[in-house]
């Protein structure tokens, strides 16, 4: 039995297209969709799969990372089925990929115009912990009644001192739409604004898409006196020595000894050739 | 010394082949085939095709054993198998007055036209392993030993809930439009208010387990309607389509369902006098725990509708039909599998950070 060219139908293709043009046209705000079941189960990425499967081409070339690495299964088991179902290249290189399907990280290495980050997002609502119903939630974005959630953040500072997320960090985007970047940490989210790449986002059991058109304006949100940050180490990676990268760390004994290292992968790799090339020079 | 997580592809390659081993089993006991499944796994094959939204005996018992007797992964096998299916064409309303009724039973009348038929019902089984049953039979003297009966011929039974409409006690069907589409969640996402259409089909996809659970916790209070197996019938039905060049319908095969009309009394409410109200629930296939429950959940989903305050689980719309269905809810539950590093090490920064903020300001209170 043969599947269609990456798996979905066209009639299908073409109904998600239209709602990633109406995700384009409305930064920010989530536009419903009549998800499909996808032969993986929901949760493990079948809003980014039906994204990716509705823009790929024959030309494409596919990187598909799930928390910054290229060979966690997850992103294995994606890559491989876009290979069989599609037939198009795949890449661990970032510069390379025309298309990155990405879970939890943004790549450390620059995008650049023409690339397209398509995310795995499992719960789209920003402010599903503030209030579960969908209806109100609908309503509270269309008033832009974002109130609750700046109080919650408010709350954290009063009772903690700080704004106590580390990730999947709320931000406003081109000014308007509150947004969940799906569970990136807060340190990628300074990657998202006025990025030249176009940043799709699927949740496929919520049966939600919405998008960051390049060159978009998103906001961390924060207060005057207290400004959003972003996580650092005191460690540099003990791999390829990077000092600005998001680093995992990493049990290495019984004992509780650790290491850190690069989550992103591939620009790890990059840096350790780099590296080793300098010291045979 | 630290190693990558490397070798992903050969990893789940290896866990491939010990899921196909484990899924024989011992090689020495004899392959299943699916006409066994088919046949006496039938009401697992049942609940398969129902919640899988498929007919399909043939597929579901393939599902069944591929999904090793997972129910849930073979419903989740058949769906996913379902989603890349053309639509030829859309079914008229089957006509379930026609049935040829194999059981058909009511709670409300001693004796209803048509008459009760228990049919093969567990309801008054003894709950005794049958140790006869451990043997394998030949088939031969399986049949020698039956003391089967012979059915009698199936005849058209009207349904109770039109002996009580027509004294105008039993709200009356709720007349829907039959040229409209019908709500289709495959294609279009759920939207709040649902239709009862969208809720329905919503149901008869849903998990039996959760449905299960809710409807008895109406009858423990929580969003108590007052029901009544108003009607059970199992039997085949007639599915017919009404092509475009042709004046009258023709018949494209017969489905085995069951069918659920709860009869609830109710007081009446501002707009509407007192009278009975329903619940409505269908399957493939007999599946009379889940058709009953579904009718339980319709009703209590119906409280809007009735000027009823919704106060509970079962009554709150978008509680139930958002989690009522199980391949989103396994799917989402077990991603929890999947590697969470980064997440986690977002929390565990700040953890510390707070830990150590929170020990600098006792020191310096102290």
């Amino acid at each position: 039995m043969s599947y269609n060219f990456a798996y979905l139908d066209e009639q299908t293709k073409r109904m998600l297209r239209r709602t990633i043009l109406k995700a384009v046209a409305i930064p920010g705000y989530q536009v419903p969709f009549g998800a499909r079941e996808m032969p993986m189960p929901h949760g493990w990425g079948t809003g980014g799969i039906q994204v990716t499967a509705a823009i790929i081409g024959a030309d494409d070339t596919l990187k598909v990372i799930d928390q910054g690495a290229d060979d966690t299964t997850n992103a294995v088991s994606i890559r491989q089925f876009f290979a069989k179902t599609a037939g198009v290249a795949t890449t661990t290189r970032t510069e390379d990929a025309t298309i990155i399907q990405t879970r939890h990280r943004i790549p450390e290495k620059p995008l650049k115009e023409g690339q397209i980050l398509v995310y795995q997002v499992p719960i789209p609502e920003p402010l599903r912990w503030l209030e579960p119903r969908e209806t109100e939630t609908r309503k509270m974005h269309a008033l832009s009644e974002y109130g609750a959630m700046h109080v919650r953040l408010y709350e954290d500072i009063a009772t903690h001192g700080r704004i106590a997320t580390a990730y999947d960090y709320p931000v406003q985007v081109n000014g308007r739409y509150i947004m969940r970047p799906s569970p990136i940490p807060k340190f990628d989210n300074p990657k998202m604004d006025m990025n030249p790449a176009l940043q799709l986002f699927g949740a496929g059991r919520e049966k939600r898409i919405y998008a960051v058109p390049p060159y978009t304006k998103v906001k961390s949100l924060d207060f005057d006196d207290y400004p959003f940050e972003v996580q650092t180490w005191e460690h540099s990676c003990a791999l390829c020595g990077s000092e600005d990268s998001f680093l995992d760390e990493i049990i290495t004994s019984d004992q509780g000894d650790r290491m850190f290292v690069c989550s992103d992968s591939d620009y790890c790799q990059d840096r350790q050739t780099a590296g080793r090339r300098e010291a045979a020079e | 010394m630290y190693v990558s997580v490397k070798g992903g592809e050969r990893a789940i390659t290896a866990a491939h082949t010990l899921l196909a081993e484990e899924r024989r089993g011992d090689p020495a006991v004899p392959e299943l085939s699916l006409a066994q499944i088919e046949q006496q796994m039938s009401l697992g094959v049942a609940r398969v095709m129902s919640e899988g939204a498929l007919y399909d005996p043939e597929l579901a018992a393939l599902a069944i054993k591929q999904a090793r007797g997972d129910m849930v992964e073979a419903i989740f096998l058949l769906r996913a198998y379902r989603t890349t299916l053309p639509r030829l064409a859309t079914s008229l309303p089957i006509d379930t007055g026609q049935m040829a009724v194999r059981r058909r039973i009511s709670a409300t009348f001693k004796d209803i036209p048509g008459g009760q038929v228990l049919g093969p019902t567990f309801d008054y089984t003894h709950r005794l392993l049958d140790f006869d049953l451990a043997e394998v039979k030949e088939p031969a003297a399986d049949l020698s030993n039956s003391g089967a009966v012979e059915p009698e011929p199936a005849r058209p039974m009207p349904s109770v809930a039109k002996i009580l409409g027509s004294e105008g006690l039993l709200e009356p069907e709720i007349p829907g439009d039959e040229t409209a589409p019908v709500a289709d969640l495959t294609r279009e996402p759920l939207s709040f208010p649902a239709e009862r259409d969208a809720r329905l089909q919503a149901l008869a996809r849903g998990d039996e387990g959760f449905l299960l659970s809710l409807g008895y916790s109406t009858q423990r209070g929580y969003g108590r309607n007052h029901p009544f197996a108003g009607e059970i019938r199992l039997g085949e039905v007639a599915v017919e389509i009404q092509p475009d060049e042709l004046p009258f319908p023709i018949e494209i095969g017969e489905i085995e369902i069951t069918e659920c009309q709860m009869v609830n009394s109710f007081k009446g409410s501002k707009t509407k006098p007192a009278q009975f109200t329903r619940g409505y629930g269908l399957t493939f296939g007999h599946g009379e725990r889940k058709a009953m429950s579904m009718a339980l959940v319709d009703r209590a989903l119906r409280c809007r509708e009735l000027d009823e305050e919704p106060s509970s689980p079962a009554q709150d719309e978008e509680f139930v039909l958002y989690h009522c269905d199980n391949l989103e809810a396994s799917g989402f539950v077990q991603h929890l599998k999947l590697p969470h590093y980064v997440d986690f090490q977002s929390e565990l920064v700040m953890v510390r950070e707070m830990r150590a903020q929170q020990a600098a300001l006792k020191e310096a209170a102290e």
